[in-house]
């Protein structure tokens, strides 16, 4: 294990996940499934993600947060594969994975949901289930597969309803169980909780902490509730201004006057 | 020990096992009423040329032929998504393959042979011009400005090959005039057996209709049509037909569920292609001549048209709405038929969006036409009914 797996930066952060580059590329790792290096994305003359150094260790939640415009859906979208960053890399499970195509990543592990709850609309909830699992399996054990997502995404006796006939929560539920019967090792979500009861978010949270409790599921949550990260997150990163501008425990973000100032509101 | 219904259940399990391919809900029609009358349809279509006052069933075929190309658009369209105004291109790729083909190796084994070329220069033709498109980053609108451009770009092309710089063997493209010399489709191999599409030569027997020449060519059609037809709806009920449809509803979520998305959409407009390729051949074949017409804007326009007032999400309402509107168009002829099918495609995109077939098959099934044995009921309005027809 090197050095950099046990520093405390100067800054704060626990470097207990980072990696080098290097270690990455030559597969000598610790437990560290997905890293960014200086990773940028500029739209035009605006820098989106400013030399972003990201990393999530094997089995984390991680929450990510931070004002409108701080880069986070960004960040997410560049570990995905939907954009191309200005510069840098993105390493997964020791690989380089930056020029890689979205459903190349998806095939190594990383899965996503979106903001918007974006199932099938037009097909039923089953065919909605359906259609990630039949990449992997037929017959029977396909249909045992899709029933079990559907009755873990609690929406039984909704099989064959339109899935743009569900409320807005259960859209949610269906997409992560969508996205989880891939089987990633990685699982990002982007406010799987915006505009959800109380009811709903307590089941999205209990959703997200069996998947990773009981399956080992690193999660990535993009997340503007302070409430619902403190239920879930083991880490939070603070993005600000396409920069990472604390990282750490909730207690501490919280407890941080500048985040306070830049996010939570605590000062202006 | 099993009841009477039970055992024929049985003995026709069989049925249901084939049934189960071609029914899902990516298509019209999964009920045994819609079966029993489909076939109710084809056994009409079978005697057609035998009813006295029709005649051979010549001019139908050609509509049978065109609904070829409807469902191709149906597929690459309704489907996937890909509204494309390039399949009379491929259309006439595969009929100008066939003519030139053909023309140089006119017996039955060279005829054959320009059949299989003419679908495989539509497919070819399509994979070329999806590659540069869909791996080019080009989507949406503008795959359709491609195309459109791309059929005045052949219609232009074509219409200056006259001359003798413009010969391939014997074939003479011949510019705005076309390919007159087309040989009569014969199929089969030399020498073995071979079968010619002769316009009236079949005397065929048939009880309550007698002695009557028939076209076979017709009936070719109708097996293509139907084939076509068949082979679409497993297509697009099998695994690969629900990611196609993934794609039409959202490239980005289906990309993250672990699909080439681009890969697909090439596959999809490679065989509408080829679809359309075999739609031009056949064309060709039974005009026994080719013109750059088939390039022009207004034919461009409409398999669109089809596709659109039938339902562009239904192949059965391709196939019906081609037949229908060009039934329509002859008999008006002229510029009149094009600009009432301009005005029914408006009332049409205004009124049903999703096209007549479909919404003729929501009425049927909300007023319970056939019963609780009949059409399996809307997704959304019966859950159980619907389960029937999927096929987990």
């Amino acid at each position: 294990m090197s050095d950099a797996d046990t520093d405390t930066g100067a800054d704060g952060i626990d470097q207990t996940v980072r990696q080098t580059a290097a270690e990455l590329a030559t597969g000598d790792r610790t437990d560290t499934i997905l890293q960014t290096e200086e990773l940028v994305k500029q739209f035009g003359g605006f820098t989106a993600t400013d030399s972003v150094d990201f990393s999530v260790a094997e089995g984390e939640l991680r929450c990510l947060i931070g004002p409108n415009g701080a880069g986070k859906s960004t960040l997410l979208k560049l570990i995905t594969g939907a954009h191309a960053p200005t510069s840098g890399s993105v390493y997964y499970d020791g690989h380089d994975i930056t020029d890689l195509e979205s459903h190349e990543r998806v095939q190594r592990g990383i899965s996503m949901k979106f903001q918007v709850p974006s199932v099938y609309g037009d097909l039923s909830v089953r065919e909605n289930a359906r259609l990630p699992i039949q990449q992997f399996v037929d017959g029977a054990e396909r249909r045992r597969r899709v029933d079990e997502a559907i009755a873990d995404a609690g929406l039984e006796g909704y099989e064959d309803v339109e899935a743009s006939s569900l409320s807005h929560g259960q859209q949610q539920q269906l997409e992560i169980g969508m996205a989880a019967s891939l089987e990633p090792d990685l699982l990002l979500l982007d406010e799987p909780v915006a505009g959800l009861s109380v009811e709903e978010r307590t089941e999205i949270a209990e959703r997200i902490q069996t998947l990773n409790d009981e399956e080992g599921i690193a999660f990535v949550v993009i997340e503007h509730d302070t409430d619902f990260v403190g239920e879930i997150a083991d880490e939070v990163t603070v993005l600000h201004q396409g920069k990472i501008f604390r990282e750490g425990p909730i207690e501490e973000i919280e407890a941080d006057p500048e985040v306070q100032r830049i996010y939570l509101g605590g000062e202006q | 020990m099993g009841t009477t219904a039970d055992s024929v259940r049985d003995r026709f399990g069989f049925l249901a096992g084939i049934r189960d391919r071609f029914e899902g809900p990516n298509t019209i029609g999964n009920s045994r009423p819609f079966w029993i009358g489909f076939a109710a349809v084809l056994a009409v279509l079978a005697v057609y040329p035998f009813l006295p006052f029709i005649g051979t069933g010549s001019q139908l075929s050609l509509f049978l032929v065109l609904a070829v190309l409807g469902l191709s658009l149906s597929l690459v369209w309704g489907y996937s998504g890909v509204l494309s105004f390039g399949q009379v291109v491929f259309f006439g790729f595969g009929a100008y393959t066939f003519g030139v083909v053909s023309i140089n190796f006119p017996d039955a084994t060279g005829i054959t042979g320009a059949v299989v070329a003419g679908v495989l220069a539509g497919g070819l033709g399509a994979a070329l011009m999806g590659y540069f498109m869909f791996y080019g980053g080009v989507r949406d609108v503008y795959v359709t400005i491609i195309t459109l451009v791309s059929t005045m770009v052949m219609l232009t092309f074509m219409s200056q090959t006259a001359g003798s710089a413009w010969t391939i063997g014997e074939a003479a493209l011949g510019g705005f005039n076309g390919m007159p010399d087309i040989p009569l489709l014969t199929l089969g191999i030399e020498g073995v057996f071979t079968f010619q599409f002769v316009f009236n030569e079949m005397q065929v027997w048939l009880p309550l209709f007698g002695w009557n020449e028939i076209d076979p060519f017709y009936y070719l059609s109708l097996v293509a049509v139907v084939g076509t037809y068949f082979g679409l709806r497993a297509l697009v009920n099998s695994d690969f037909g629900r990611v196609m449809v993934a794609v039409r509803e959202d490239e980005d979520r289906t990309r993250m569920f672990g699909y080439d998305v681009k890969r697909a959409k090439l596959l999809v407009f490679t065989l509408g292609g080829a679809l359309a390729g075999l739609a031009g051949v056949l064309y060709a074949a039974r005009n026994v001549y080719i013109d750059p017409t088939v390039f022009e804007l207004w034919f461009a326009t409409l398999p669109v048209v089809w596709v659109s007032v039938g339902g562009r999400k239904s192949l059965l309402g391709a196939v019906i709405a081609t037949v229908s509107i060009e039934y329509f168009r002859l008999s008006i002829g002229g510029d009149w038929a094009l600009v009432v099918l301009g005005a029914l495609l408006l009332v049409v995109i205004v009124a049903l969006p999703g096209g007549l077939v479909p919404w003729v098959d929501r009425q049927v099934r909300r007023l319970d036409v056939f019963g609780e044995s009949g059409e399996a009921p809307d997704p959304g309005d019966a859950p159980d009914a619907a389960a029937e027809v999927s096929d987990s």
